[in-house]
């Protein structure tokens, strides 16, 4: 057999359906970022662009140490990190029954599902005024509006993930005698799990946009609207800084439910 | 003769949809004794799945009768163990919990289960393999754990639809022996659906031959092959004669359901 060669090792990174190593996901990764990093730094550094449009990576680091000595870029980053949370708490609880329900049962699925669909066609942010008005400008309406942009989405992913549980699991259910609620409990619910999780990780992306656009418009606290802030006061380099806080959140989040995903539904792995 | 432990009068299905009214069976007709191996072969699209699925209460007859012991089978039970083509292994259990699941919904107690979980696994020759998650099983090893869990809880009988069709030639012929073997030693009474006859031979005491869509029973060729059955046996005229007389009466089947018809024509053994 020949040996693989190097420039064939290379090929196999753009071939359809071929594999690649952690080590290598890593590495790519990581040149991407340090390629755009450097473009940033060269371009600020060669004065192409004026600050205010881009500033250097140096301006935005020494921003955000800035505020992170004055203890400013920790409150800002703990009320959002707490309104999120909440908020998505909130959503989900709410939208993992409903989902199950209407995955399983086409009853249900007939009674919620159109409506849902029609409520997910509204723009989110055309709910800000309605969700002030009703609320105010408190937590209450960030809870309200990362529930309004997520809920339904989650609740028709949710839907598809527990619709897809294998037809012959569920007759496997009724060969074995077990009552309805059981077999909804023991086989559907575990069964559609790992693509519950995935819908989670997916559907907390959105929510941090929503996060993001309900402190941009009415707000007291958190990244977004120190965002709004900086805007009056041409702090671009804060804008940034925040920005890049906001995308490593993401990752890191994101991050964080793929490798629990991964350890809590370990037994799809073939070892 | 001692009453049929399966009893099929005159099963009929009709499958209607908005677009289109499908006769799967039509008038069938079929006993199965007590402890007989009973192979279903027929083309595919013949109905014979909707036959077992009748039998195993997932769907209902629009015309006729089905019993089992004489009690009109009308909803799934624990008395019938199904083993479906796709394994149907819950992906979260260990091979041996996938066993007790069944165990425990059939209303063991834990320990019980794991007792009984743990002798099936022998029965299929799976010994070490408990633990392992049906992902780090071969298709073959997942069919045998399938067959374990539908033995387990003790049905009164199998009901098994294509359950090696997936599976690969020399897996396939493994997993007939390992049937066989079940079944000589402890007899239990089976439906099997194939459309393979070289299988539906090798393990049945008699083979029934469906007709095409609306399928009905052609004709059952009873299988006097000595047993113990050996995978040798496939070779010996005897066992040739059985092979050619279901693929003949499968074949007109196949043709017409093919749209040969006219152009092959009736086979030169006819």
């Amino acid at each position: 057999m020949r040996r693989p060669s190097k420039a064939g090792n290379f090929a196999r990174l753009f071939t359809l359906g071929g594999r690649i190593g952690a080590a290598e996901f890593l590495g790519i990764a990581a040149a991407v970022f340090a390629v755009l990093g450097l473009l940033w730094l060269a371009s600020t550094w060669a004065g192409l662009v004026r600050p205010l449009f881009l500033p250097s990576p140096g301006q935005v680091v020494a921003r955000l140490a800035e505020l992170w000595g004055s203890g400013q870029l920790m409150a800002d980053m703990s009320i959002s990190i707490y309104r999120i949370t909440l908020g998505f708490l909130i959503s989900t609880v709410i939208a993992l029954p409903v989902g199950i329900l209407i995955g399983s049962y086409r009853g249900w699925e007939a009674a919620i599902e159109p409506f849902v669909d029609f409520i997910r066609y509204m723009p989110v942010v055309a709910f800000v005024p309605l969700t002030i008005l009703w609320t105010g400008t408190g937590d209450a309406q960030k809870f309200l509006i990362i529930f309004i942009g997520t809920f339904f989405q989650q609740v028709l992913l949710v839907m598809d993930n527990v619709k897809s549980v294998p037809r012959d699991f569920i007759q496997l259910g009724r060969t074995l005698e077990m009552p309805e609620w059981r077999i909804l409990r023991g086989i559907i619910l575990p069964s559609a799990m790992p693509a519950i999780w995935d819908s989670m990780r997916i559907s907390l992306g959105w929510a941090w946009t929503w996060l993001v656009v309900a402190e941009l418009v009415a707000a007291t606290s958190g990244l977004g609207y120190r965002i709004t802030t900086a805007q009056r006061f041409f702090q671009t380099d804060l804008i940034f800084g925040y920005l890049l806080l906001l995308g490593i959140l993401g990752l890191a989040t994101d991050q964080a439910m793929k490798y629990s995903g991964r350890r809590l539904f370990r037994y799809l792995e073939v070892r | 003769m001692a009453a049929p432990k399966l009893s099929i009068r005159g099963l009929g299905k009709t499958f209607i949809s908005d677009r289109a009214t499908t006769v799967a069976l039509a008038g069938v007709d079929l006993d199965i004794h007590d402890n007989e191996f009973v192979a279903l072969v027929g083309t595919s699209g013949c109905g014979k799945s909707t036959l077992l699925s009748i039998a195993a209460g997932l769907e209902t007859q629009d015309a006729g009768s089905i019993k089992i012991d004489g009690v009109d089978i009308e909803t799934p039970g624990l008395d019938r163990g199904v083993v479906f083509q796709s394994y149907t292994l819950l992906p979260w259990l260990s091979a041996q919990a996938n066993v007790e699941f069944a165990l425990k919904a059939s209303g063991k107690s834990s320990a019980e289960a794991a007792e009984i979980a743990r002798d099936h696994m022998h029965l299929v020759g799976l010994d070490g393999f408990e633990k392992a998650y049906p992902a780090e099983l071969s298709g073959g090893m997942k069919q045998r754990v399938a067959i374990a869990r539908a033995l387990s809880y003790r049905p009164k009988m199998l009901l098994m639809d294509e359950p090696f069709g997936a599976l690969d030639a020399l897996t396939r012929h493994h997993m007939q022996e390992l049937l066989t073997g079940i079944w000589e030693r402890h007899r239990l009474t089976v439906l099997f659906i194939t459309h393979d006859v070289e299988e539906a031979v090798y393990l049945s005491d008699r083979v029934a031959v469906m007709t095409n869509r609306p399928g009905r029973i052609k004709t059952i060729v009873p299988v006097t092959l000595p047993r113990p059955r050996r995978y040798t046996m496939a070779a010996t005229p005897q066992f040739q004669a059985f092979h050619r007389e279901v693929m003949e009466a499968i074949r007109s089947e196949s043709l017409a359901a093919a749209g040969f018809g006219a152009a092959l024509g009736p086979s030169d053994g006819a």
